[in-house]
């Protein structure tokens, strides 16, 4: 019998086509091209640019607090600093007479005063609003990452599990997601949070909680959807037939090469969980009174509404603070949209 | 289409269970002093008596037991009175505002449904138009305000919003206040002579030809209405435009305006209706939201509904109001939502032809 053997001719023109002819970079390699046209698609218009400044701004405060705000040298550094007791709010500029923290390094510089005074003012019980709204910042990016963090790995878990398995454990997942979605979010993690803090005391870990407890079902539809597609092609089915044991089939063949969409979809919800929380905090659930965080700060506001057009700071310089904070993540969000619409492929 | 709706009907007592258990479950956090107001009035004063209720009341025997219990209610074997019983109605009794729970939702629920009804029509209604603007005048400039527009509504909090709303209709130019009625108007509604008919305030005043009331009603409504609808249009807005973008590129429009038909029929006639089909199912998901009660809205303008109420009974840390709500809402909406989905199921011609 005549062997047929096939030689590979000498032209390589076709190959060539195919070589890229840009150059590829590290973080291309490493995430793939399908997630590293997400991450640039997420940097390409102005509008995210903006949001992203604005977010990267906010860390940076974040991280300065003590350096912008200064706290009092013993005590928790999160409990907002009161000039007195007196209920009526005072306008900014008004010197601080008892119990201010140390003046920043930075104050005499920009100001040339030798006072420190409420840079925006106090609200109801002398709480100085800018160092509630410096330290917010941490209290924001600290619930929001761990919330955020909490729910994803939840979600995640469940939603793969779901889909792997498919049939009646896939039907029993979804019915509990489901009942679960049955209340508004904000109305469940009240409830829960109601009921939690008893136990646990007035703290952030209430509100976690019930924000973590209500917020996993949204993830675990994502990643269900995309493991399920992920989950018929054929390198799944090669690992199947050597025999590789379901959980390592789930964990290190398909969860890697369907998880990206929602990795970035939970960055980006930071921003709505910093406002859950804040809205949860402005109805007087969660810390406990005089904690620095958005939503408290804002509360105080709620006996001084007749006659807000004399106090009008309580609720301006929060709330620009809060708004600028999510609309951040919000424009980056909006980018994102963008890019993961299969419609949009290929102009962004 | 009938299989979808036997299938979807079939998933109701599943949500019932489930809601039931899992407030049963959050209930069981409290201890069981504090759970008799499920039962009784007031605290029992000493361990004998609280002893005795743990008893009768059956909080000593297994959770199915405790569950089952607390569903249908306990009936006194020689007076024949149901106490208790979530199934019955009997959400037990809310200590912080003393009265039974479900007395304080049947005073609550028609503020929130009167509020719901004027809320709709702004909502739907406007955010579809927006959208619709915006789509046909891609790129231009009204669409880049409608985009700017709907980011910067889906960054407002509702409560800085809210705020924002007082200082400047309340505060400032004293038009709008908060609130549900003017103080001499509230006393004409608890009198005697003030019809209720409905229950719900808006209505109970035409019916009794007072319109200064109803005006008096509306005017603290607009300021919930504003907030509610502003936040929740740029939704409808984003929608709306993707749905109608993507009917305007098919085929049939495109054969549309070639045979020549005016943009507006084109427009209105051929592509809205067909771009309307996301847009029904978060028109109902929306109104199912606002029949739930609009927690922070409603506490922001002091506005007597049950998401108001819900909250105060939450900061006052009264779990079994708290749960009521939870109840009530839960049941609500389980309904609500099967409304929804099989009314969705008429309108879509491919569940409906399935």
């Amino acid at each position: 019998m005549a062997q047929v053997t096939t030689i590979p001719t000498g032209n390589n023109d076709l190959l060539q086509e195919a070589a890229p002819t840009r150059h590829i970079g590290t973080i291309e390699r490493f995430v793939g091209p399908e997630n590293y046209r997400i991450l640039t698609g997420l940097l390409k218009t102005p509008a995210s640019i903006v949001g992203l400044s604005l977010i990267i701004f906010y860390a940076a405060i974040a991280l300065a607090a003590p350096m912008l705000a200064p706290p009092k040298a013993t005590g928790d550094p999160f409990q907002i600093p009161r000039d007195g007791f007196s209920s009526a709010p005072k306008p900014p500029g008004t010197v601080w007479t008892r119990n201010a923290p140390a003046i920043p390094f930075w104050y005499k510089a920009v100001t040339g005063k030798d006072k420190w005074v409420h840079l925006f003012g106090t609200s109801e019980g002398q709480y100085d609003i800018f160092y509630a709204m410096i330290w917010g910042t941490r209290t924001a990016f600290k619930t929001g990452l761990v919330v955020t963090f909490t729910t994803l790995l939840i979600g995640v878990i469940i939603g793969s599990v779901s889909a792997y398995y498919g049939g009646i454990v896939d039907n029993l997942i979804m019915r509990v997601v489901d009942i679960f979605l049955i209340l508004p979010s904000i109305l469940a993690a009240l409830i829960l949070a109601a009921v939690l803090t008893p136990k646990i005391g007035k703290s952030l870990i209430p509100t976690m909680t019930a924000l973590i407890a209500f917020g996993w079902m949204g993830y675990s539809r994502i990643i269900r959807g995309d493991i399920l597609s992920v989950k018929e092609r054929d390198y799944v089915m090669a690992a199947r037939v050597i025999g590789v044991k379901d959980s390592r089939i789930l964990f290190r063949h398909i969860l890697p090469n369907a998880i990206f969409p929602t990795l970035i979809l939970a960055s980006l919800a930071i921003g709505d969980v910093v406002l859950s929380f804040a809205a949860l905090s402005f109805l007087g659930i969660g810390t406990a009174v005089g904690y620095a965080d958005w939503g408290q700060i804002l509360s105080f506001a709620r006996n001084w509404i007749t006659s807000l057009n004399t106090y009008w700071w309580i609720i301006v310089w929060p709330g620009l603070t809060l708004v600028l904070f999510v609309l951040g993540w919000n424009l980056l969000g909006d980018a994102l949209r963008d890019v993961l619409d299969p419609r949009m492929r290929g102009k962004i | 289409m009938t299989t979808y709706i036997i299938r979807r009907l079939l998933l109701v007592p599943v949500l019932l269970v489930g809601v039931t258990l899992l407030i049963f479950i959050m209930l069981q956090t409290i201890s069981p002093i504090e759970r008799t107001a499920l039962y009784v009035r007031d605290i029992p004063k000493n361990d004998k008596a609280i002893d005795g209720i743990i008893k009768l009341y059956g909080f000593d025997k297994p959770w199915y037991v405790q569950y089952w219990r607390w569903l249908v209610g306990r009936v006194d074997a020689t007076t024949g009175v149901r106490k208790g019983g979530i199934l019955f109605g009997d959400f037990g009794y809310s200590r912080t505002s003393s009265q039974p729970v479900e007395e304080l939702i049947k005073n609550r629920f028609p503020n929130t449904l009167d509020l719901t009804i004027w809320a709709v029509g702004p909502v739907i209604m406007v955010g579809i138009w927006m959208g619709v603007q915006t789509a046909v005048h891609q790129n231009g400039f009204i669409d880049q305000a409608g985009r700017i527009f709907s980011i910067i509504g889906t960054s407002f909090p509702t409560f800085v919003f809210g705020l924002l709303m007082i200082l400047i209709f309340y505060a400032t130019l004293h038009w709008l206040p908060p609130g549900r009625l003017s103080d001499n108007f509230s006393q004409v509604v608890d009198s005697d002579s003030f019809h209720h008919y409905t229950y719900l305030l808006t209505f109970d005043s035409i019916l009794n030809g007072r319109f200064d009331i109803f005006w008096d009603a509306i005017k603290h409504m607009l300021l919930p209405i504003l907030t509610l609808s502003y936040i929740s249009w740029a939704t409808f807005l984003r929608v709306t435009r993707g749905s109608m973008l993507e009917t305007l590129r098919m085929e049939y429009v495109t054969t549309a305006r070639a045979k020549g038909l005016a943009e507006r029929d084109v427009i209105n006639k051929h592509a809205r209706p067909n771009a309307m089909l996301p847009v029904v199912t978060l028109a109902g998901f929306q109104v199912v939201l606002l029949l739930g009660g609009v927690v922070i809205t409603e506490s922001v303008f002091n506005y007597p509904g049950i998401g108001a109420a819900a909250a105060r009974a939450a900061v006052n840390l009264d779990v079994i109001t708290v749960l009521g709500f939870a109840l009530f809402d839960g049941f609500i909406l389980i309904i609500a939502n099967l409304i929804v989905d099989v009314l969705y199921a008429f309108v879509d011609p491919r569940v409906r032809l399935s």
